[in-house]
Order: C-alpha cells, then structure tokens, then sequence
C-alpha cells in the first residue's frame, strides 16, 4: 500500500508538470513539445485532467453498479458499502468534470453550459448518482436501502449505454475530439498521448486509492453504529 | 392437505443491526403446536414473518419439508396459512370475490360451493356480497380465517388470533385449531396465556441482552 | 408453476388491479384530471401563435411521462399502503405478479397515450402529422417502454419514502434515452411519409423495452423479498 501511494504521488506529480509545463509549438522539434491544435491552443491542457476526471466518474459508475450485482447475490452488507462509497465517490468526480468542463465551455464555446451530447451525458450521470442518493436517504433499514439502491444502480446501469448510444445522434457534438477528429486522425503527438494515457492511468490509480480509503471508513463508521452508541 | 416438517434453527433477525431475537431453534411434526410467547416489541410477528418467508432472517434458516423433500423458500408459501394483524384484505370486493381472486391469484380454482362453506364455516355467508371496507374489524378477522384455511395448509401461522373476534369468533378459532392440529402444523403468536395453554410447547423470546445492561425500550432509533 | 399456470396467475393478478382500479378508479381520476389541466395550460398559453413541430413532439411526450408518473406508482404503492402485498405474497411468487401489474400499467398507458394524442391533436391545430402509421408505432413503442420503466421504478419507490417527489427523480434519468428517442420518431411522422422514415428510432425502442423488461425481470426478485 505505502509502495503503491509512493509511486502513484510521483506518478501524478510527473504527469501534472508535464501537463503544465510541456509547451505548446506551431513545430515540433523536440520531444517534450505539444501540438498547436487549432481552435483549443493551451485550453487544450484541460485534457490531461477533464478527460480523467470523466472516465474514473464512468469507472465509479460501474464499479458500484458491479457491487450492486454482488450485494443482491450475497447480501453482505459489506459489498453495499463498497457499491455505496464507489457512487459517492462517482458523484463527486462526477460534479469535478461538470465543473471543469463549464469552465473550460466558457472560455470556449462562450456559454458555461450549452447541451452538447457529452455535457447532458454527464449530467444524466450526475442525475443518477443524485436520485440514487435521495433514494438511500429514504429508506431507514440498512437492508432494504441496500437492496433498493442496489436494484436502482443496476436499472440505471442497463439504460445508461443507451444514453451514450442515443445522444451523440440527436445533438451535433461541440466537443473537440483531440484523439481521433471527424476526419479520423490523430491530432495529438506521441508525446501528448503518453501524457494523456499517463494522466488517465494515474487519475484511475488516485480513484481506487481514495475508494480504498472510503471504503474503510464507512467499515469503521458502520462498525462503530452496530456497537452501539 | 399435504403433511409438512418445519425446521427453524439458529435464527437471528436485526434490523439495523440491533437484535431483535437470536437463537431460535425449533422443531415441528405434523400435529404439533407451538406457541410463541413475549412481551410487544419481542419480535413474536418477526418471527412468524420469517417462518412464512416472508422475511430473510439474519442468520439461521427456516425449512419446510414435504415428504422428506424440502420446499423451496419462494414456494413456501403453497403450504402456509397465516391470519395476522397487518395482514390486510382487498377492502373494495367483498367478501366472495376475496375468496375468489386470491383463489385464482394462488393458481387454484375452487368452486362457488367451496367458497359458501367456507364463509359459513366463518359465520358471514349473509354478507358475502357486501365490500369488506364495511365490514367491522371483528368481521375482517373472520374473512382473513376463511382465506387462510380456503388451501387446507400444511402450516398455519396465527399472530393474535383473537384480535376483534367476539365470544363465538373465539370458539370458531378453537375449533379450527383443533381441526389443524390433528394432522398439520400450527404456530400461534400471543399474549394471552389462554391461547398458549393450547399449544404443546411454548417458547419465551425476548431481545438478547448488550454487556448486561436491559435492552433499549421505546427508542426507536 | 404447478397448478394454474404462470399465464393464469398473471392474467388473475391483472384482473384484480383491473377490477380494483374500476372499482376505486384512484389513477383513473388522477390521470383525466392531470390530462385537463395540462392540455388546457398548454391551450392558454400558446394561443393562436405557431410552434415548430419538435416543439410539439416534445410537449406531447412532457404530458404522457407526466401522466405516468403521476398514475404508474399507484398499484404497487396501493398494495403496499393497505399492507395487501403480504396477502400476495402468502398467495404467489414474484414474477406473476410483476408481469400482472406491467401489463395492467402497459394498457393504462396505451389507452392513456392514445386520448391524449387525440386531445392535443384536436385542440392543437399545429399538430399536423404526414405518416400516422409512424405516429403509431412511436407512440405505442415509446409507451410501452415508458410503462415498463414505470413499473420497475414503481416496485422500487413503494418501499420506500418521500414516494411523490422521489418517483420522478429516479425515473427520469432511466426513461432520458427512450423519451430523446421518442421525441425523435414523433418529429419525423410529422415531416416525413412512410411508417419506415424512423426505422432507426423504432430499433433503439424496441431494443430499450427488451433492456429494461430482461433487467426488470432479473431485479424484481429482491424489491419482491422483504
């Protein structure tokens, strides 16, 4: 666990100074240089940490949706705890992403919010994570929370690729796609991409290390409230 | 009727993790009674309900045999009667076509003679056609018998049995219970030391105790 | 099942909701009481000006997931309430009586959807529709893939509570696809002829209602259980 923190801190040190750092040139000569993508420029940097930060909410997702599955075949209430801490960790990587990329939508698009099919995508998600919450704030008994925000998670897990399927057909997308763009090439450099999929590996790794925390908290808080007072 | 073994062991209920009852052990042939007794709050409709499945238990199991092969918990329910206070009827029919739609919801068709002996049997063939939200609570009671004995269960499961009944209504429910107790099983929830002297046995539950303090009365957290 | 039947059991449970809502008629009157009044603010205030078709599409669909919501909960929250379930459960297993209650909500929502329809295109003159045969299809899919979403949500929220505010919340995010979807094949019957001009809307429906009834099945189970 300590080699793992140690290496996950250099990690995310690494790729936070490259992601600032690096400079962005019209030629690239040397190898820690990025591309000038047109229209993005250095609002391209969002990338390396807006991008992330949607795919661990999306890991969130199903992570919980995976221990709902197994809290309804064990009825463990440890497994609930997991689905549970995985969603509220979900939730708030979920609301970083919202806000990061309406920040980032202000200075490109000109609006903090505008209903491209990505940005109602991740709103849906951040919609289910909030009735999944109110849900469990409305049951009093552990079990019965646990098995009906189970049922919940797993329902919102089967009709959420919808979502992903259906959106991108009914709204033009605004959202640059730096990894592969409507004519289907790359417009990032080798290097952009190391430190791209490096951001992602690591903001993953800083998922589970925080879930691994969270988790064992609510052990605690739980074993503390079947003690007693 | 179909003659049935009920096997309770090590059962355990929480809610929110608090116990309401642990280790409760029992064993019932065909012809048995068993009366479960303890003070409000015991957790005696608990245990019926998980007798029924119709509630997990914490820990321990519940099973039913038939012939010596044990019934599913989901398919429990085919040799179960129960008559109990939070057990309701569908108040906007009436008295006959509770009998009948629960008849048909069980998957079973039995014939209109059926159902006239079983409303006499309960004493309310001349309000058969009236809808149950006019019907007293003692009345209610009475119709909940009808349907709980409209299968001939293997199991019967009273919680109070003579909640609202009258003198007769009692008499009825003796009668029953004797009829029952001839070849089938029955458990009967109660206070009142009249019901448990009927029973072969009794069992006495109450809350397990925390570091020898008394456990928490009235707080409903 | 052994005796009865599955079929029988289902169509018995269908038939008591049927005969209990006849009888009680609690959606019946929520649901035309909700149909008035939405169609008539609608009425006062578009006036006489025009609307784009979408916007009709999407106003249309706004009223029937509304009236879903405010009818669909009822058969399970009533069993629940009146402590029946316990009844039904002494009496049956899970998946009959889930299938007795979707069908009783799939037909309501039809015959809903259906008046509704015809309301709105009467009192709305700018509702013009070219292909009616895909009007249909869209309707009847998108309705019964909104009652089946419904139903599961609706098992979900009798145990629960806060129901009234909670219904919504939890269901719309569910139903998002199916009802972007929907809206879309309802725009196309009304610019474009041939009942086939939405094969790809009809597709995702149909693959939707598939979706959330093989999950509904798997899940009912454990909302069922305690």
């Amino acid at each position: 666990m300590k080699v793992f923190q140690a290496i996950l801190g250099f990690w995310l040190t690494a790729v936070i100074l490259c992601a600032f750092l690096f400079p962005i040139v019209p030629e690239i000569t040397r190898w820690y240089e990025f591309p000038v993508i047109p229209g993005l420029e250095q609002k391209a940097r969002i990338l390396f940490f807006h991008v992330p930060l949607a795919w661990t909410s999306v890991v969130g997702f199903v992570v919980s949706v995976i221990f709902a599955i197994r809290y309804l075949r064990t009825k463990k209430l440890d497994d609930d705890i997991r689905s549970s801490s995985a969603a509220g960790l979900g939730l708030l990587f979920c609301a970083l992403t919202t806000i990061t990329g309406s920040i980032w939508a202000k200075f490109s698009w000109g609006s903090f919010w505008n209903w491209d099919p990505r940005e109602t995508s991740i709103f849906v998600l951040l919609l289910i994570y909030g009735a999944y919450f109110a849900l469990r704030s409305s049951v009093q008994e552990d079990d019965k929370k646990a098995t009906l925000a189970a049922v919940y998670a797993i329902i919102a897990g089967v009709t959420m690729p919808f979502l992903m399927f259906v959106m991108p057909r009914i709204i033009a997308s605004l959202h640059p796609d730096p990894i592969i763009n409507t004519q289907g090439k790359v417009s990032m450099n080798g290097t952009m991409l190391t430190v791209f999929l490096s951001s992602l590996a690591g903001f993953t790794g800083l998922y589970f290390w925080i879930y691994s925390l969270t988790v064992r908290l609510a052990r605690l808080e739980f074993k503390r409230s079947s003690e007693g007072e | 009727m179909t003659l049935v073994q009920l096997t309770a062991s090590g059962l355990r209920k929480d809610f929110n993790r608090r116990p309401v009852f642990s280790d409760i052990s029992f064993q019932l042939r065909p012809g048995q009674t068993l009366a479960v007794a303890g003070r409000n709050g015991s957790g005696k409709s608990t245990l019926l309900k998980i007798v029924a499945s119709l509630l997990s238990p914490t820990a321990g199991t519940v099973t039913l045999t038939v012939g010596g092969n044990e019934v599913p918990a989901r398919w429990m329910f085919r040799h179960i009667g129960m008559v109990a206070p939070y057990l309701h009827l569908y108040e906007e029919f009436t008295a006959l076509e509770n009998l009948s739609l629960i008849d048909r919801i069980r998957g079973a068709a039995h014939t209109a003679a059926e159902y006239e002996k079983l409303l006499a049997m309960v004493s309310l063939e001349r309000r058969k056609h009236d809808v149950v939200r006019t019907f007293s609570s003692g009345m209610k009671q009475r119709l909940k018998y009808a349907l709980a004995w409209m299968e001939r269960p293997g199991l019967l499961l009273l919680d109070e049995p003579r909640t609202n009944l009258d003198a007769d209504g009692i008499s009825m429910v003796r009668s029953l219970f004797e009829e029952q107790r001839r070849d089938g099983i029955v458990i009967v929830a109660t206070n009142e030391e009249d019901d448990a002297v009927m029973c072969d046995d009794t069992i006495e539950i109450s809350a397990p105790r925390r570091g020898g303090m008394p456990p928490p009365a009235g707080e409903g957290s | 099942m052994k005796k009865g039947g599955f079929l029988g059991v289902t169509a018995a449970v269908f038939r008591k909701d049927t005969s209990s809502e006849i009888r009680t008629r609690y959606a019946l009157n929520a649901l035309f009481l909700f149909t008035v009044t939405t169609l008539s603010i609608i009425l006062f205030s578009f006036q006489s000006s025009t609307v784009p078709v979408q916007v009709h599409a999407g106003l249309l669909w706004v009223l029937i997931f509304f009236a879903a919501m405010s009818g669909l909960s009822r058969t399970f929250i009533t069993e629940e309430d009146r402590g029946t379930i316990l009844l039904l459960k002494l009496s049956t297993i899970s998946t009959p009586v889930y299938y007795g209650k979707l069908l009783f909500n799939v037909l309501l929502l039809i015959a809903l959807t259906a008046i509704l329809t015809v309301l709105y295109a009467m009192v709305l003159p700018g509702f013009i529709v070219l292909s009616v045969p895909t009007l249909c299809i869209s309707l009847f899919l998108g309705t019964v893939g909104l009652a089946s979403a419904s139903t599961i949500i609706g098992a979900l929220i009798a145990k629960a509570n806060a129901r009234g505010t909670l219904y919504p919340v939890l269901s719309f995010p569910i139903v998002l696809p199916l009802l972007l979807t929907v809206i879309r094949a309802t725009t196309i019957a009304m610019e474009q002829e041939g009942w086939d001009a939405a094969m790809d809307e009809y597709r995702v429906l149909i693959s939707y209602i598939l979706a959330i009834n093989a999950a509904s099945y798997l899940v009912f189970e454990y909302i069922w259980k305690d």
